[in-house]
């Protein structure tokens, strides 16, 4: 069974903001039924950019619901900018953590929240930059690098952990290594003192 | 101290089953003043042979076997592992296996890595939509260069049970070895070696109210073995290291209690396997079973719920106290639904909600009742959260 804390329990059998929301001007959906996990997020904001209420759907595991969950309490009362800022590791934290085999849960919400934002600014997302590396789960290459560079990932398994990438067929397991590799090289070169 | 709930329901005996009572009591004086090793030369040491031997026999019982056909293993993955292994080396020429798409990850694992490290060909038979093997591709896929055919006797999602005489014949008239893993069908079917023509056979303790770490493989006599575990003269040579008394006397008692109430699991159990897997069809909408119904294990039920996700039913029926499994993504720590439920093609929408519940004669039929009443709500609250679920039908 997942170590999961109280607080993604609590958040599992009582989740807060569930369903579509009334007068929501801004929606952002991501995952799929084959995925095996997926979330619609309804925000209502305000001619001052502001997030007044947020609502989820979700389709998961209880690490996904509870993720969408503290999401929606998180971003409440933010400003548009504010909640651009938001990571997955605000969620984690949010949650007194997660097991590291469910951090796409988390990931799951940034995506969304990003959505939502573009969406009620008009900003169409077409389609994904970068180059298609998972394609069981549709995870491009700079997707990776972010997610690498953001969370400090040190291995392909937890590139799989936090993206879902490489955990469906596993054909592009050899390739997610070489960007892991390449980008842990140019992190340390980046970091290294003058 | 841990406790168990007393109200605990417990439909997860496909994944280990509670330890009986009568096993118990019949294997604690050999974990405790019966200590003898059973080769030693003292009368001390022989009471724990007589109890070995009683034990083969009681296993070879349950499958009509002899007993000297018999080899105690650690587990049901040492079985599978060693009767393979026995295969290849009797033929090393040999370099193809044929096995099916929804084997238990002993067999399945095993033959991957023999196709990935050590130059195998190993053809994966599928399954239909139903979980049922596809004959002509297996019978049309041996040759000359088969060393075994390994086919499951009941699958351990679906409990669909594979038409195991029939293969065994045909393998056998191209002269190839056939094992198989009756990990699953053992006690809860009748199992006779001889009328179906096996050559070898895993079966595993826990999964019959036995103990953990206690297994045993049927080698028909005439079959040229090559241990796995190479070692004493134990087992006659054919599986070293001192033998686990305590647990090899308690899976021979599990397996004199199977046999004699195989009766109550084709008739009691099948009966609230029944009424439980009716209850939920007619209760909750858009609801299936995986699997053919027909040719079923008599206490296995896989049901899959649209549009709402494994884990979830999981940890609601847990907290109500229930115990079952789940052939979702998420429990497993892999990302895809189940081998199984995938070779079946069961679609997305209903595989990642899909529950195994697997009773055992310990079972009532008012704790089908709680299950029904505990999953009516649980399933309609994950759906009103699910994007996926709109007036009462998928979307």
């Amino acid at each position: 069974m997942w170590d999961y804390s109280e607080k993604v329990m609590e958040h599992f059998l009582k989740p807060r903001n569930v369903g579509a929301l009334e007068g929501a001007n801004a929606i952002g959906e991501t995952g799929s039924l084959s995925c095996g996990d997926a979330l619609k997020l309804y925000l209502k904001v305000n001619e001052n950019e502001r997030i007044i209420d947020a609502s989820f759907m979700t389709f998961g595991c209880a690490s996904a619901v509870a993720s969408s969950s503290a999401l929606t309490e998180i971003i409440k009362g933010m400003t548009l900018d504010e909640a651009a800022k938001v990571t997955n590791e605000d969620i984690v934290d949010y949650l007194g953590g997660l097991p590291k085999e469910k951090m796409h849960c988390s990931v799951m919400g940034q995506a969304a929240l990003k959505k939502a934002i573009a969406d009620f600014r008009g900003i169409q997302i077409l389609e994904k930059p970068g180059e298609m590396v998972c394609e069981c789960f549709d995870v491009t290459d700079l997707e990776i690098i972010d997610a690498v560079k953001n969370n400090d990932i040190e291995n392909t398994e937890n590139v799989t952990n936090y993206l879902k990438a490489g955990g469906g067929c596993g054909k592009c397991l050899d390739r997610i290594e070489e960007i892991v590799h390449k980008t842990r090289a140019s992190m340390e070169t980046d970091s290294a003192p003058d | 101290m841990i406790e168990k709930r007393i109200d605990m329901i417990y439909t997860d005996n496909n994944a280990t089953t509670r330890v009986a009572d009568e096993v118990i009591e019949e294997m604690l004086p050999y974990l405790g003043q019966f200590y003898g090793n059973p080769s030693s030369m003292y009368d001390f040491a022989d009471s724990v042979n007589k109890k070995v031997r009683q034990a083969r026999a009681q296993v070879a019982d349950l499958i009509n076997a002899a007993p000297d056909e018999i080899i105690f293993t650690a587990c049901g993955t040492e079985s599978d592992n060693a009767a393979i292994n026995a295969a290849l080396n009797a033929f090393p020429r040999k370099k193809h296996i044929i096995t099916t798409a929804v084997e238990h990850p002993a067999i399945r694992s095993l033959c991957l890595h023999l196709q990935e490290k050590k130059g195998y060909k190993v053809t994966f038979v599928p399954v239909d939509k139903k979980g049922r093997l596809d004959l002509d591709t297996l019978y049309s896929a041996m040759s000359d260069d088969t060393a075994v055919v390994s086919v499951m006797w009941a699958n351990n999602e679906t409990g669909v049970i594979f038409p195991i005489a029939d293969i065994a014949k045909k393998v056998k008239e191209r002269g190839i070895w056939f094992h198989t893993d009756a990990v699953q069908a053992a006690g809860k079917i009748p199992i006779d070696v001889k009328a179906e023509g096996v050559d070898m056979l895993s079966l595993s303790g826990h999964k019959i109210h036995a103990p953990k770490g206690i297994g045993a493989l049927y080698v028909r006599e005439g079959i040229k073995f090559s241990p796995f575990l190479i070692g004493g003269h134990q087992e006659k040579g054919r599986r070293g290291g001192t033998e686990n008394t305590a647990s090899i006397i308690a899976l021979g008692k599990a397996c004199e209690l199977a046999n004699a109430n195989l009766p109550l699991l084709n008739t009691q159990v099948r009966e609230i396997r029944d009424y439980l897997e009716t209850r939920l069809l007619d209760e909750i909408p858009a609801t299936s079973v995986n699997g053919d119904r027909e040719n079923r294990l008599p206490n296995t039920v896989s049901i899959g719920f649209d549009a709402v996700e494994g884990e979830s039913i999981l940890m609601l029926m847990n907290q109500a106290g229930i115990c079952a499994s789940s052939g979702s993504a998420c429990t497993s720590g892999s990302l895809d639904p189940s081998h199984v439920l995938m070779a079946m093609q069961v679609p997305f929408k209903s595989a990642h909600g899909s529950i195994r519940f697997s009773l055992s004669h310990y079972n009532t039929k008012s704790e089908m009742d709680t299950i029904v009443e505990t999953l009516i709500p649980a399933i309609d609250r994950l759906r009103q959260m699910s994007p996926f679920w709109e007036n009462g039908k998928v979307v």
